[in-house]
């Protein structure tokens, strides 16, 4: 039985539905390094893979397509930059309402525009030279369209960026420290608009990735709440580039358990497991994650209080 | 000195004309000049409350000025940010250390700066030029450790690196000896005299005077916002400065009577406890403090102290050891159990655990016994009459400073809040009084007046126990010094036989076996 779940085809899936988590989840965690929590990253990731998908329906063109997930996510992320850090608005609250204007104008935009379910070519998957003949390793990893390579390169980038770079060290110390930052001659405004805003071109990315390579469709609230669980990754991952690598993989592993499970029914110890309990799981195992993950030691000391110069 | 006295001649180095700023409901600074010489620290001396810190935001970049002119080599100057401050040349070491505790000495020393390799941290070359600076002015710092693993004292060292790695010019220390031990301080003027004689000028604010006295040239003080006046040290006086700074002469002699000592109230045998952390915070902590007796805790700040306050307090469980008032255990006991025994308790943080300040005066004198009798028809109906009346009487007898019992104690200042805390624990006759630091930012004419009420207690035979990071509060009204280091006890010393030296060794790390550390 266990056999028939644990194939090199759901190890292969894992690597491709970790894709969205891990723009996501990146782009979350340079805003929370600096110090901003954006809880909107769903309704970003919503309007991303409506335009993207949209762009692409209009023009066939999946270069424009991502390129419009990309503008509409660094909108909607200087918009969440503006409300937090300028206006300096309460982070959680303000980001249910980011999350909540996606939602409904992803829907609005769907109804209107497209109305009836509708395909797009999508990304194709591009087979690596030699690589992808591997037995095993070849189908797990090397099978994939150009969005999840663009995914897991991003991972060692982000790493560099925050550890050897100075914009890194700056985003680093605004989110512990932005005091001493400040006094320091660094923008603490700035840092934060930039970490911000490329958390939200990073969201819209992430939608773009369900809406034209994973799924090749639009639907209204496709992301099924994986904006929230990216949120939950960066917790999970310690603010640290590998460690959301981690859970993402974690997570979609568990998502890839979970369409398996629903083609071939998931039995344990001779007990069938209803479908409705494996979808319940990333929502528990989110759960779990973020009771563990309050006290780590990389949490930004300065996370939702927004910056005011003074004594 | 003849040497000063030329460059004295030539213009100043910086010249501030005038300089105004106002935060809704004060002014903060109003026409103030100060003005500084290349080679020369010029102290500037005030109360809390008076200006300083502002003054030297507005220098630094950090509050823009209503009104005033700044010149930089005679050159009128706008300074709109730090990073605008740090490229003219000016530095500034902050009361509260701008350092990020996650990061490197090196990275904190960096952040900010352009790099060598463009966007790439450069490093190694930072952290090759801060060991150079570190030997030539002889501070020794490990430049790879993360700020968290520093003592205070070395992250003060840290600090003047990073002003001295970015070219300043002018230095500002803001109260720069508040958490030093008085080796760290001789250190401290030891690269301050350095630093002028190659030509640096350094602020240097304190409200301490015999610091200002000694490591100055010049003297500016400021009261309630506006110059007093500017003076030359040479031949200025502690009484004198005192005077210019309060606005009236002030006594610092106390009289202070033999010990009675009577019976012991308060008793720790072998207390542990944790810290925030959950490391130990107390680490076998003994000790005894008896009627009409005041014990004296000395200590840099973070040594323990603070746990040692909760855990007599019933704040804070001690993890072993025997707790003991006047007989009764009290390691078991939650505060109230703990305060009708007969503890008060005069937090550090007073505006946090000391009162409420959306609330009233009235409302906060009652807070400790608002269910006694006193205050309430069988510890549930408030007698608001009764309140209003014994807080009519405290306001009187401890001098509290505010318009009406009904005042939001928020509009208070930090003296008379104090003075209130210390009306609602002294009126309740206390066997035990705990206090720590009871006059941190309490002006001058209320810290003497603090003292005397505590000096009073002492005479009506309460025990006392005084925690203080001021070695001066201490050594004034301590009949025993016990000194605080890393969580134990460290040193303990009569009244009669205090070595400020030994004290201050004790205060760094030093123990009987190791008399004498390296303060650098």
């Amino acid at each position: 039985m266990l056999e028939d779940i644990i194939t090199a085809s759901v190890f292969a899936s894992t690597i491709r539905l970790a894709t969205p988590y891990i723009f996501a989840s990146l782009g979350e965690m340079f805003s929370q390094r600096s110090g901003v929590l954006n809880l909107g990253v769903d309704g970003v990731m919503l309007l991303g893979a409506f335009f993207g998908f949209y762009v692409v329906y209009i023009t066939e063109s999946l270069i424009l397509g991502v390129i419009a997930a990309l503008i509409i996510g660094a909108l909607m992320g200087l918009a969440t930059a503006f409300i937090s850090v300028t206006l300096k608005a309460e982070q959680g609250i303000s980001g249910i309402g980011i999350y909540l204007f996606g939602l409904g104008m992803s829907e609005l935009l769907y109804k209107e525009l497209v109305g009836t379910p509708r395909t797009v070519a999508g990304f194709p998957s591009v087979d690596l030279p030699i690589l992808s003949d591997l037995p095993w390793l070849g189908e797990i990893f090397f099978q994939h369209n150009l969005l999840v390579y663009l995914a897991f390169a991003l991972v060692p980038i982000s790493y560099f960026i925050l550890n050897y770079t100075t914009i890194g060290l700056q985003i680093r110390a605004v989110g512990q420290h932005p005091d001493a930052a400040d006094a320091m001659g660094v923008s603490v405004t700035r840092i934060r608009y930039l970490t911000v805003t490329l958390g939200g071109t990073l969201s819209g990315l992430a939608g773009a990735a369900l809406s034209i390579a994973l799924l090749k469709v639009f639907q209204q609230n496709m992301t099924a709440g994986r904006g929230f669980i990216a949120v939950a990754l960066v917790y999970f991952g310690g603010w640290r580039p590998y460690g959301v690598l981690g859970g993402a993989i974690l997570f979609s592993f568990v998502n890839a358990l979970q369409l398996q499970a629903d083609v071939i029914g998931f039995e344990l110890f001779g007990w069938q497991i209803p479908a409705e309990f494996s979808n319940l799981l990333p929502a528990l195992i989110t759960i779990i994650v973020l009771v563990f993950a309050s006290k780590r030691k990389e949490k930004p000391t300065a996370l939702t209080k927004p910056f005011e110069r003074g004594e | 000195m003849s040497n000063l006295a030329t460059k004295r001649d030539v213009e100043p180095v910086l010249q501030m004309r005038g300089m105004v700023k106002a935060f809704p409901g004060v002014k903060a600074i109003d026409q103030v000049d100060f003005d500084l010489h290349n080679g020369e620290v010029h102290a500037l001396l005030g109360e809390n409350g008076a200006g300083k810190s502002t003054l030297m935001k507005v220098l630094y970049g950090m509050y823009s000025p209503d009104a005033g002119e700044i010149l930089l080599d005679g050159q009128a100057t706008k300074i709109n940010s730090p990073s605008e401050a740090i490229a003219q040349g000016i530095g500034m070491i902050h009361q509260h250390f701008m350092l990020v505790p996650s990061l490197t000495v090196v990275e904190n020393v960096a952040l900010g700066m352009k790099s060598s390799r463009g966007y790439r941290l450069d490093l190694d070359d930072v952290a090759a030029k801060l060991e150079q600076l570190s030997h030539d002015y002889n501070l020794s710092v490990n430049v790879h450790a993360p700020i968290w693993q520093l003592a205070v004292g070395e992250q003060q060292r840290v600090e003047i690196l990073r002003a001295l790695y970015k070219g300043a010019a002018i230095l500002i220390l803001d109260e720069p000896t508040a958490v030093l031990t008085p080796g760290e301080v001789d250190d401290l003027f030891r690269v301050l005299r350095q630093m002028t004689a190659e030509g640096h000028g350094c602020i240097f604010i304190s409200h301490k005077l015999h610091e200002v006295l000694a490591i100055s040239q010049r003297i500016t003080v400021l009261r309630d916002g506006r110059l007093v006046d500017t003076i030359e040290t040479e031949g200025a006086t502690r009484a004198q400065l005192a005077e210019m700074m309060v606005g009236r002469p002030v006594l610092q002699n106390y009289q202070f009577p033999p010990l009675n000592a009577g019976t012991p109230r308060l008793t720790l045998r072998g207390v542990n406890a944790l810290n925030e952390r959950e490391e130990p915070g107390l680490i076998d902590v003994s000790l005894e403090v008896h009627s009409g007796e005041i014990v004296g805790i000395a200590g840099v700040s973070g040594n323990g102290q603070r746990e040692l306050a909760q855990v007599i307090a019933g704040l804070r469980p001690a993890t072993s050891g025997t707790l003991e008032m006047e007989g009764t255990a009290i390691e078991r006991l939650n505060p109230a159990e703990i305060k009708d025994l007969g503890l008060s308790y005069i937090p550090e943080e007073r505006m946090e655990d000391g009162v409420i300040t959306e609330f009233s005066v009235a409302e906060n004198y009652m807070l400790r016994d608002y269910d006694s009798t006193k205050f309430s028809r069988n510890g549930v109906f408030l007698r608001f009459d009764a309140v209003d009346q014994a807080c009519s009487e405290a306001i009187r007898d401890y001098e509290i400073k505010t318009p009406a019992s009904s005042t939001k104690v928020k509009s208070l200042s930090g003296g008379n809040i104090q003075k209130l805390v210390l009306a609602r624990e002294l009126d309740r006759n206390p066997r035990v009084l705990l206090a720590a630091q009871p006059i941190r930012g309490v002006d001058i004419g209320a810290t003497e007046y603090i003292h005397q009420r505590l000096l009073d207690e002492r005479e009506k035979g309460t025990a006392i126990l005084l925690i203080s990071e001021d070695l001066d509060e201490i050594q004034l009204l301590s009949d025993r010094i016990l000194v605080m280091y890393e969580g134990r006890i460290v040193g303990e010393m009569k009244r009669e036989e205090v070595v400020l030296q030994q004290l201050g060794a004790w205060m760094a790390g030093a123990t009987e076996e190791d008399p004498a550390p390296a303060f650098a």
